[in-house]
């Protein structure tokens, strides 16, 4: 449909970047999504900047950063992104696409196994540790993005509240959000220099 | 887990809607982050699957390729079988994916430096209690004693100090399971 902004007399150094079939960009986000076991953006790193050279190390960290603030998972951000950048609307939904359908199957396929073999001791006493690891896992992401955060009164204060209002006393998320979104954004607006 | 009922539409669609509302108030630590609330909308307000039920769902998609989102793929499939599944993907990619074009379509500069910064950092907080929660429910969710706690900590360890690829501890976890640690 409508073709990517180019960068075209943005600044003197934007050059239009070079347009990408979608065939290719879905066949090329299919492969990192694929390769991603246990997260898919090293392998987006390796494929883009490295294998491809699609985009260098900063343009790279750009798109990233641009994609983490959005909402929504991370990695389709960015595949939507770049996909809207060298191929429009279409190059935006081939790389989505690769992303997500082929990993979809997979997971289904999995679902269905479950279904099936889930009640099987040894299954269940698999999972039961796949789960309980998955749990370490989310908690080193959250010890690692802790580290991040200054170290003041209301930042500290938020992720207590946070944890204890959605994870402790189940409160719904939006009514959690409502409340602390607006003054955290505030707080960090006002202390920003 | 349960036999998927069939595609119930009086399902599906708040399914959906929830899910869609969801997935744009995921910012900053992902879909993971989210995780808390859709357990207690399936699980606590909807009685779809049990806690253990989401919490293996959880731990499948980690175990497969491909973006983390998956496991809501997964939930949705529980509940309301293949249309469910496609609803909660499309629910969770579609309007996070929408924004980010209207952004894209509206400006090709970046997002304002300084209010961009101050949602980023101003929300970090959130996401890691958020995050924190996750793994919280997620533990609780298993049926694992004191000793899944234990390898709840060795991960979140192995993790934090060494490089390996978090697959591996998954399949670690897998093997500490079927051998009779936890």
């Amino acid at each position: 449909m409508s073709d990517p902004p180019s960068g075209r007399g943005d600044a003197p150094t934007a050059v239009a970047p070079a347009r990408i079939a979608p065939l290719e960009l879905f066949l090329a986000f299919s492969e990192m999504a694929l390769s991603g076991f246990g997260g898919v953006l090293p392998f987006a790193y390796r494929a883009m900047v490295e294998r491809r050279r699609w985009v260098d190390r900063e343009e790279f960290a750009r798109l990233l950063a641009v994609a983490q603030v959005m909402p929504g998972p991370t990695i389709c951000n960015l595949a939507v992104m770049f996909g809207y950048r060298r191929s429009g609307l279409t190059g935006a939904a081939a790389s989505l696409a690769g992303m997500v359908a082929m990993p979809f199957a997979i997971v289904l396929g999995l679902g269905v196994a479950y279904q099936r073999f889930g009640d099987l001791p040894a299954v269940r006493r698999a999972l039961v540790g796949m789960s309980s690891v998955a749990a370490g896992l989310i908690l080193a992401t959250a010890i690692k993005m802790a580290r991040a955060v200054r170290p003041r009164v209301v930042p500290i204060c938020l992720a207590a509240l946070a944890f204890v209002g959605v994870g402790v006393i189940r409160f719904s998320l939006i009514a959690v959000i409502a409340v602390l979104a607006p003054a955290a954004v505030l707080f960090s607006w006002k202390s920003d220099d | 887990m349960t036999e998927p009922d069939a595609p119930v539409w009086s399902v599906v669609g708040p399914l959906f809607g929830h899910f869609a509302v969801l997935s744009l108030m995921a910012i900053g630590g992902g879909v993971v982050m989210v995780a808390p609330e859709i357990q207690r909308y399936v699980v606590d307000s909807h009685h779809w699957m049990t806690a253990e039920q989401f919490s293996a769902a959880y731990a499948i998609a980690q175990a497969a390729p491909g973006p983390n989102m998956l496991y809501t793929t997964l939930v949705g499939w529980q509940v309301a079988g293949w249309i469910g599944a496609v609803a909660a993907t499309v629910a969770i990619v579609g309007p996070p994916s929408l924004l980010t074009l209207a952004i894209m379509h509206a400006s090709t500069r970046r997002v304002p430096g300084r209010f961009a910064r101050a949602v980023g950092r101003g929300l970090a907080p959130i996401s890691v209690g958020l995050l924190f929660a996750t793994g919280w429910i997620l533990l609780r969710g298993t049926a694992a004693d004191w000793r899944g706690a234990v390898l709840t900590a060795l991960a979140a360890a192995a993790v934090l100090r060494t490089k390996i690829n978090p697959v591996w501890v998954i399949v670690a976890g897998a093997t500490a399971g079927i051998v009779g640690l936890v």
